[in-house]
């Protein structure tokens, strides 16, 4: 019998995706657990895949369609069968309403629904389309698309001038020239006369990414609703570093560890005794987490991304490692997981890559704090009336003074300095 | 290097590998007393002899089968069909035989053969002389089609043919045996299956060969009088085809028109726009055109056989069609 695959919820504060494109057509063949389309949620990019094996029978929304969770985009059954109507009109529900007004005929409906589409909560009643540049497919010469492509030319803004309004080379041509005659124009009109003339840029309006207007969404709303409290701390990794110079050594140049994935560890270690620090706050209820998960802050095309490394107080570091450079990797494709991304309960944030000597983080909502950590550095250190070379590395943690206090955070600092400057308790 | 016709390039190639290969010799009809109905072989019966020199009766298919099992038993005929129209009358010979022979006995066999064709229409022959049918032998697998433009590549891709151990088809246009141009002396001897520019242009590639190359040429020079430079790709042989110029060529004009004196349906320039578009989709700026033969059988009244025959006209409109 025919399947509908719906949208898939994929953290509990989606709403909606986007459907960015399908992998599979109509009458193409698809196993269960093969990548259906591509959606794009608050966080990522996400690829769909397929709970159930058979041919594909109907796409139910177009690609660039913004659609409610659970709403059914797909109907995946065998080659000959006849689709039947109840799992269509489920899905047709979706678009006619927001045009029409009109109230779905329930009970038609309730004849012979699949147990498949019945188990599934009702979709909620709004498919939006983001409006196509043009009305029809454009006519142009397969050279004049390439070029667009490359470039970044919308074809629809473009009048064509080959046969029959096609759009040829020499179009595209003109339209690029044209964009970067003004720019050029400028820099010729500054050549006579340098010292008092300066070179503008044209200004340019672009829309802000889903990616980077959630981010905004989230840290303006953490920003301004959670008390942050900041405590810096200095920690001595000497023996961190050397450790991890012996450790690296040991093992393969793809499995080598980062200082970060020893602090993912030290941290997980110190947040066990810090519950106030690894919780959420829940109206008035405090809801001290079970389990240590880390979220690590990834730096992504057009924002960041955070990872997760779940149970990261049980795990060794080389397996905390491996996950982390994995689920980095797929972040930077944008391809991560659903699980990649959600459940962290307490966030690293580390730009010791960028050579920062201390940094201040916003809180990931709803958890309780944020470590923010610089570079291990090595700087002139006084011991005992003398002054020698010596490992540093700050790091801030930002704390929700609604969940703990100055006092407690400063010694959650202290803790995780016993396990980096004896970072032999990371292994045993 | 030395300015002479095509009939003069091609009768000094076979002179000369004559003198150089005692197994190469020549049948045909009317080619050893006469001196070939082209004057091709002029002068070759008195100095090879009748042994090497053969005329033939009127037998096309005869012609052929004595040549291919001349050549299978060691002996490199050239065999001369007067005209290419006469083939039909050798079909079976020239494809399920010569075309074959070397694939079905498993390679016991090479077949060093040429056959010399003359086609081509324009000389008000009727509708049965004056066909240009390439493409139809051009079809077949086993078989290579040579068909030279300039009296240097008929001297060059000759002397390469009678030396090549394949059996291979070797169209001459009959109007172009008086076509001049300089052709070097002694042993040049050019590969097969290798297009080449006969003229350089950035504006649009024009694909053709042998009579094509002449009126593309004189397209040329009328086109660039308003300032539109053609690139003209001659493929010289269309079976090896070899596209490689084609496509090249084609990346930087990204159009193209194909020009050959053939019909236009299932035609050497269907097959070239074709392996265009698979292999230069992206470069496609304006559909492929070609230019043919009108889709009639050729007529004898002079006015009308020079309207259904591609002229330089047709190949200036089609350039400006697609630019």
């Amino acid at each position: 019998m025919a399947q509908t695959i719906s949208m898939p919820k994929l953290g509990f504060d989606m709403a909606e995706g986007t459907l960015v494109r399908w992998l599979k057509k109509v009458d193409e063949t698809v196993n269960k657990g093969e990548v259906l389309a591509e959606i794009e949620t608050d966080k990522a990019t996400v690829e769909v895949e397929s709970s159930a094996s058979g041919v594909v029978r109907r796409l139910l929304v177009d690609e660039g369609a913004v659609v409610p969770v659970n709403s059914p985009i797909a109907v995946v059954g065998t080659a000959d069968e006849k689709i039947e109507e109840p799992v269509l009109q489920e899905a047709e529900r979706a678009k006619p309403i927001a045009e029409t007004g009109q109230t779905p005929k329930v009970e038609r409906q309730s004849a012979a629904v699949p147990s498949l589409t019945l188990s599934s909560p009702a979709p909620a009643p709004v498919t939006e389309t983001v409006p196509a540049p043009v009305e029809g497919p454009v006519k142009a010469s397969p050279l004049a698309k390439k070029i667009a492509l490359d470039r970044s030319v919308d074809l629809g803004r473009i009048h064509g001038t080959g046969p029959g309004g096609r759009i040829v080379r020499r179009d595209i041509e003109a339209t690029l020239a044209s964009q970067v005659s003004p720019v050029a124009g400028q820099i010729v009109s500054a050549l006579p006369s340098p010292d008092n003339s300066t070179i503008r840029l044209s200004n340019q309006t672009l829309p802000l990414s889903k990616l980077r207007a959630a981010i905004g969404r989230r840290m303006a709303e953490s920003k301004m609703s959670v008390p942050h409290f900041y405590v810096t701390h200095e920690y001595k990794m000497d023996a961190l570093m050397d450790l991890r110079t012996q450790f690296n050594k040991l093992v393969p140049e793809n499995e080598k560890l980062s200082v970060n994935d020893f602090i993912i560890k030290a941290a997980a270690l110190a947040l066990q005794q810090f519950p106030n620090l690894n919780a959420s706050l829940n109206g008035n209820l405090v809801l001290q987490h079970g389990q240590v998960n880390i979220g690590v802050a990834v730096s992504v095309e057009g924002g960041l991304l955070t990872i997760v490394c779940r149970d990261a107080d049980q795990k060794p570091l080389r397996q905390i490692a491996a996950e982390v450079k994995a689920m980095a990797a797929r972040a930077r494709d944008g391809r991560v997981k659903p699980d990649d991304i959600e459940g962290s309960t307490f966030s690293i944030s580390n730009l010791g890559m960028y050579d920062v000597e201390n940094f201040i983080a916003i809180i990931n909502p709803p958890e309780a704090a944020v470590l923010a950590v610089g570079s291990a550095r090595e700087v002139a250190v006084a011991e005992n009336g003398v002054v020698k070379p010596g490992w540093r590395m700050k790091a801030t943690i930002s704390v929700d003074h609604r969940l703990s206090d100055g006092a407690e955070a400063a010694r959650f600092m202290q803790a995780l300095a016993v396990f980096l400057e004896e970072p032999l308790r990371l292994v045993i | 290097m030395a300015r002479i016709t095509m009939r003069e390039a091609i009768s000094q190639a076979m002179w000369e590998e004559m003198e150089r290969d005692p197994n190469v010799f020549i049948l045909g009809e009317e080619v050893g007393v006469w001196g070939g109905s082209y004057a091709v072989t002029k002068g070759f019966y008195d100095h090879f002899g009748g042994e090497r020199v053969r005329d033939t009766p009127i037998a096309e298919a005869a012609i052929i089968g004595a040549a291919i099992g001349s050549a299978m038993t060691g002996l490199r005929p050239i065999a001369e069909l007067m005209t290419i129209n006469f083939a039909f009358a050798a079909m079976d010979h020239i494809v399920n035989q010569a075309a074959k022979l070397h694939y079905m006995f498993g390679g016991q066999f090479v077949l060093p053969l040429v056959i010399r064709a003359v086609g081509g229409g324009g000389r008000q022959l009727g509708a049965t002389h004056s066909q240009t049918p390439d493409a139809v032998f051009a079809h077949f697998p086993g078989l290579k089609v040579v068909s030279p433009g300039t009296p240097a590549d008929a001297k060059g891709l000759l002397k390469a043919a009678i030396r090549s151990n394949d059996p291979i088809l070797f169209i001459e246009n009959a109007t172009m045996y008086q076509v001049r141009g300089e052709v070097p002396d002694g042993d040049y001897v050019l590969p097969i299956g290798k297009s080449t520019i006969q003229r350089p242009g950035m504006d649009v590639t024009i694909v053709t060969y042998s009579k094509g190359l002449e009126i593309s040429m004189k397209a040329a020079e009328e086109l660039a009088r308003d300032g539109i430079e053609v690139e003209i790709v001659d493929l010289r042989s269309l079976r090896p085809l070899d596209m490689v110029p084609v496509i090249e060529s084609f990346k930087k004009t990204n159009r193209a028109v194909i020009v050959e004196e053939g019909w236009k349906s299932f035609g050497v320039g269907a097959e070239v726009s074709s392996r265009i578009y698979e292999q230069a989709f992206d470069y496609v700026d304006a559909p492929v055109v070609r230019v043919a033969q009108k889709e009639v059988p050729l007529p004898y009244n002079r006015a009308l056989e020079q309207y259904a025959l591609p002229q330089p006209a047709d190949v200036v409109a089609a350039v400006r069609e697609v630019l």
